[in-house]
């Protein structure tokens, strides 16, 4: 090897190292927000999707709207047909190509809940997967809170837990930290209509459904990009015969 | 007969007689040192952003809706109704990103190889000239998804100009067009960031590579081939150490676009958001100026120059000492062919100091960007316990780094101008050794 090609080299894997750490760091900082445990979802699960989809539409669509979300949108993606759809997912009265709006009137659910509940479509892009999740399984019984709920992922949240049924309660176990009482940990009090396992992959299903609904280009990005890198690595392939090719003369 | 293309040809030679040779000149009569390294990609890749930037743009606008009432649905309208307005959307945002990782790697090869001593000094300053456009355009781009990171990003940077004495407060609201970022502030840099500063960067372009091909191209060794025996294959007057542009290097430089568009095209399609770094979390809430982001922090890119910023304490019951120093570390740059009076250019050649320096400089910009993100904040509770007082260690660490920053330039002027380097023997030709 020449003195030429040994420094091109240690030049290309000190690249290669420094793009590697960045990545790396990036998603070690992304996965480390406040200890919250992953979700594990997977975008490509249909099944899952459709679960999550039908858990929303039952049990939160009350309030929320995704209304960047069109139904129409929804069932392509979902692999679902427009009859299914119609009859199963939407109670909001919409029609098919019409986005997700939630029947309560801001002003009134601002008066329920002192705050009006968000729009979701764009919730798991804003706060990340981990933390919807986590926030969706945190929810504990608290009578100093106006709705007799809290949540330890997102503490003082003035949202009520709408999956109590399928959870069941939980009560918080409090411990003082420098004279300040914070939640030790979470106990079932009361079980509900789920074991603790289903549950977790019923919000891990919403979980899913809800980072679809983020972006729903995810699952075409995904699979164009794999073609789309076999195309360039070919055309890079290419390139460099071309270039060693004119560059034979060059001495 | 002739065929149909030498018609056309003659055509157009006939009348416009200099077209041909200006072709010449910059392409196929263009001689380039043949010596260059993985360092001199970034330039050409460089113009293949740049027009990646204005292509997606054009198609960008035909969408976007210019109204803080609007602004933030309609790019949720591209991506999820318009046909490709997905793939366009992240071409753009990733684009912007890599600009400016692209950039910042030409920028290191011209101080590692000296490419801004005599005679390419205008080269660099329209290079840096070049740099400050990108940084107005990309702030501005930043605002136009009317996000709430674009809101907050917004007031923070503008309201730097408050710290101007007198005039500060009327200049703020004179940018803003209101008393917070606003409809009008949205115009405003809308109109900015797709005509007024595209149009400047592009001459800009124009300007930086045509100063280019007048003086010629530096290389990894720093030897000016000009100077060096003439007569090659092509031409007997021209340098023996250059090679046509076109092809060898428009061949080489097609390779080099295969590699960058592998990364960029994993990063469009697998993590667009690059975990949260090319397109923050806090963005994908709509602007409100009654939600105040947990961190305000700008994009990567300028993280450093934020950190100094920062870092950069009040006195004398002013805040501008901060603005003064983060636009002073931009400034420096500019006169770093004045303030490097080293004999020799490459990094090769040149004296252990300053090659430690350069080293340190590299250290200081990166440690820099990390404080500028939140990164070290995060990471001193992390590593030390979370009794430490983060504070004071993140200040320590941030204000040693920018007193690097600009000791850079302080020693390199000491260290060249007194004649305290002692360089190596600058070899007579270019150095090539082929397979």
């Amino acid at each position: 090897m020449t003195k030429r090609q040994s420094l091109m080299k240690r030049t290309l894997s000190s690249i290669a190292l420094a793009v590697g750490l960045l990545v790396g760091s990036a998603t070690a900082m992304a996965s480390e927000e406040g200890g919250l445990p992953s979700a594990a979802t997977n975008v490509n699960d249909k099944a899952s999707l459709q679960r999550g989809a039908k858990l929303f539409f039952n049990y939160c669509v009350g309030c929320h709207s995704l209304k960047y979300a069109r139904y129409s949108r929804i069932a392509e993606d979902l692999g679902l047909s427009e009859k299914e759809v119609m009859d199963n997912l939407n109670f909001t009265g919409a029609k098919f190509g019409e986005p997700v709006i939630s029947h309560m009137p801001e002003d009134s659910a601002a008066t329920f809940f002192g705050k009006a509940p968000p729009d979701l479509s764009l919730e798991v892009r804003a706060k990340g997967a981990d933390w919807v999740y986590g926030y969706l399984n945190a929810f504990y019984l608290d009578p100093t809170r106006p709705v007799g709920w809290n949540n330890t992922v997102f503490p003082n949240a003035s949202m009520p837990n709408p999956l109590w049924e399928l959870q069941g309660l939980q009560t918080a176990e409090m411990k003082k930290v420098d004279g300040e009482e914070v939640v030790e940990k979470l106990e079932l009090a009361q079980p509900g209509k789920l074991s603790p396992a289903q549950f977790k992959q019923a919000t891990r299903d919403l979980t899913s459904f809800l980072e679809y609904v983020a972006e729903p280009a995810a699952l075409q990005r995904q699979r164009y990009g794999i073609w789309v890198l076999l195309f360039l690595v070919g055309f890079t392939l290419l390139a460099y015969a071309l270039k060693k090719e004119y560059w034979k003369d060059v001495h | 007969m002739a065929s149909v293309f030498t018609r056309i040809g003659d055509w157009v030679n006939e009348r416009a007689p200099n077209m041909a040779p200006a072709y010449r000149k910059h392409m196929t009569e263009y001689y380039a040192p043949k010596n260059f390294n993985l360092w001199y990609y970034f330039g050409s890749l460089a113009i293949l952003v740049l027009v990646n930037q204005i292509v997606t743009g054009i198609f960008l606008t035909m969408n976007y809706k210019t109204s803080a009432a609007e602004a933030f649905a309609s790019v949720e309208y591209i991506m999820r109704d318009v046909e490709w307005g997905w793939l366009i959307r992240y071409m753009h945002s990733t684009g912007a990103s890599l600009f400016f990782v692209v950039v910042f790697l030409h920028m290191f090869r011209g101080l590692m190889y000296g490419s801004y001593h005599k005679p390419r000094e205008l080269v660099w300053l329209l290079g840096m000239l070049i740099f400050l456009v990108l940084m107005a355009e990309a702030f501005m781009g930043y605002v136009l998804p009317w996000g709430n990171m674009s809101f907050w990003g917004a007031k923070v940077i503008i309201s730097l100009f408050g710290t101007i004495p007198v005039i500060g407060g009327t200049l703020v609201e004179w940018i803003m067009g209101d008393y917070l970022p606003a409809d009008a502030t949205l115009n405003r840099f809308f109109a900015l960031h797709v005509i007024a500063l595209p149009l400047v960067l592009l001459l800009l372009v124009v300007l930086h590579i045509a100063a280019l091909h007048e003086v010629g191209s530096n290389n990894p060794d720093g030897v000016e081939i000009k100077k060096g025996p003439k007569g090659n294959r092509w031409d007997a007057n021209k340098p023996a150490d250059g090679i046509p542009f076109h092809p060898y290097y428009t061949v080489k430089d097609l390779f080099g676009v295969g590699c960058f568009l592998i990364i960029a095209a994993f990063i469009i399609f697998f993590v667009p958001t690059f975990g949260g770094w090319f397109l923050e979390h806090d963005n994908f809430l709509p602007a409100n100026n009654l939600v105040t982001p947990t961190h305000i922090k700008p994009v990567w890119y300028f993280t450093p120059f934020y950190a100094i910023l920062r870092m950069i304490p009040s006195f004398f019951s002013t805040a501008i000492w901060g603005v003064l120093g983060m636009f002073g570390a931009i400034a420096l740059l500019f006169l770093l062919p004045w303030i490097d009076a080293g004999k020799v250019r490459s990094i090769r050649y040149r004296g252990v100091g300053y090659k430690v320096s350069l080293g340190l400089f590299v250290v200081s910009f990166f440690a820099l960007g990390a404080v500028g993100a939140g990164v070290v904040a995060e990471v001193i509770p992390a590593w030390f316990g979370s009794h430490i007082d983060v504070t004071f260690w993140e200040n320590l660490f941030g204000r040693v780094m920018t007193a690097i920053y600009f000791g850079y330039f302080v020693f390199l002027w000491v260290y060249t101008h007194r004649g305290l380097e002692t360089t190596k023997p600058v070899p007579a030709r270019v150095v090539y050794d082929h397979d």
